[in-house]
């Protein structure tokens, strides 16, 4: 599983690169987590804010710091 | 009790709660006046003539008030902006031509979710979606300029015209600001890779029941009144402070209603610096106290929340140097005249 976290290295965005560790963790999933801080990758999603999440090329979260919990659930979904 | 049951019966238990809560804090909204004055006075047992009782029930009064009042907008607005995503504003505003536009971009700016760190992917979305430059601008001017803690903070200390006076001209300058900078035609400042990005626009709109807009308003509240708290009580303590203990017209001499240079000595200090909208109140409430006039303060105030030295240095990946000089050069004369024009006519306008 791949877990992306896209933004421009602004404190929410490593709030939630370690929420999303954290879940992914807790699931105990196999999983690799990228942090992705290019524009023009991160316009590539089509996400006008950060940060955002995106577990295996899917964006889950736009524009805010998920809990641990809101991340788990996103996680576990097919 | 199936799993479903169970949820739909929290679900209920939650509504209930939040209607109860927020019934509590209108009773308790009403009567702050005589509750303040009955803790001065009865509890705390001050004698009512002493400046310092009267900073004490000031602060008493004040301080919930605020707070109260805080909260409840927070959470109005937390719920509104969860109808309007950035991908929605951007829908609403690419059908539309300037002038238009620019009226639409400045009040959607107000209840669209907006933090400066993520100017420039919004601003590559906005202009790669093909709204015009001047358009996208009257978004980006407003959407900090016009800040619902500033606006709660002034409607509670100063009442509901100054208030309203922020709002409007705040308004007006995303308006005019952003259509005069689509007149000049600028879009040659703007960095050339910006145009060439190929956005992916088929993020899907997620469905949003009521409980997640009702969430959203509770992590609002969480999120910026966790943050501001302390601000906002600094501000009521050094409104309550100064209340009787600096003389009345300590800053009219320099930042008076006959000091026309005052102005643009705000705006210059204000443009660099930077505080959030709650860290700037104390200040407006000091200065106003002391004799400063309102156009001056009104100047200061949105030059320090609205242009900032931070916010240059993310534009600066997206815009070449002159488009950042001219935005902030349009924006900082546009207060200017605001607040020349208000120190102007304040006397009609039955201020000080």
């Amino acid at each position: 599983m791949k877990i992306q976290i896209l933004g421009t290295g602004c404190p929410k965005c490593k709030k939630l690169a370690e929420n999303a560790e954290a879940a992914a963790r807790e699931l105990g999933l196999s999983f690799e987590l990228e942090k992705v801080t290019d524009i023009n990758q991160i316009m590539k999603f089509g996400v006008m804010m950060t940060p955002a999440l995106a577990v295996d090329g899917n964006v889950k979260v736009v524009g805010k710091v998920a809990s641990p919990d809101e991340i788990k659930a996103m996680l576990k979904k097919p | 009790m199936t799993d479903n049951c169970k949820v739909r019966k929290q679900r209920y238990l939650k509504w209930l709660c939040g209607i109860s809560v927020g019934a509590a804090a209108a009773i308790l909204y009403w009567h702050l006046e005589p509750l303040a004055k009955w803790l001065t006075y009865s509890l705390l047992g001050l004698s009512a003539a002493s400046k310092f009782s009267s900073a004490v029930d000031f602060f008493l009064f004040e301080t919930p008030k605020v707070m109260l009042l805080l909260t409840a907008v927070v959470f109005v607005v937390g719920v509104i902006r969860s109808f309007f995503s950035p991908e929605r504003t951007r829908k609403i505003l690419a059908g539309h031509h300037e002038f238009i536009g620019n009226v639409l971009a400045a009040n959607l700016g107000i209840v669209t979710p907006f933090c400066s760190c993520s100017a420039v992917p919004l601003f590559i979305g906005f202009v790669t979606a093909g709204i015009p430059l001047g358009v996208t601008f009257s978004f980006l001017i407003s959407a900090p300029m016009i800040n619902e803690v500033a606006l709660v903070l002034l409607f509670g200390l100063f009442g509901w015209k100054i208030a309203g006076i922020y709002l409007i001209t705040g308004l007006l300058i995303a308006i005019t600001a952003g259509w005069v900078i689509g007149r000049l035609c600028l879009e040659r400042y703007v960095e050339p890779w910006v145009y060439e990005i190929k956005i992916n626009e088929t993020l899907e709109e997620t469905v949003i029941t009521w409980n997640d807009r009702m969430r959203f308003g509770y992590d609002a509240v969480k999120d910026i009144v966790g943050r501001v708290w302390p601000y906002v009580i600094a501000g009521i303590a050094v409104g309550a402070g100064i209340h009787g203990y600096v003389p009345q017209d300590f800053m009219a001499s320099i930042m008076g209603r006959c000091a026309w240079w005052s102005v643009p000595l705000a705006v210059l200090l204000g443009v660099p610096m930077y505080s959030n909208a709650a860290g700037i109140i104390p200040i407006v409430q000091a200065l106003l106290e002391k004799g400063a006039a309102l156009g001056t303060v009104l100047a200061f105030m949105m030059s320090v929340i609205g242009l900032s030295l931070p916010e240059a240095v993310i534009l600066r990946k997206v815009l070449k140097l002159p488009l950042i000089f001219i935005f902030f050069g349009v924006v900082a004369v546009g207060i200017l005249i605001v607040g020349l024009l208000f120190n102007l006519i304040m006397p009609y306008m039955g201020f000080r």
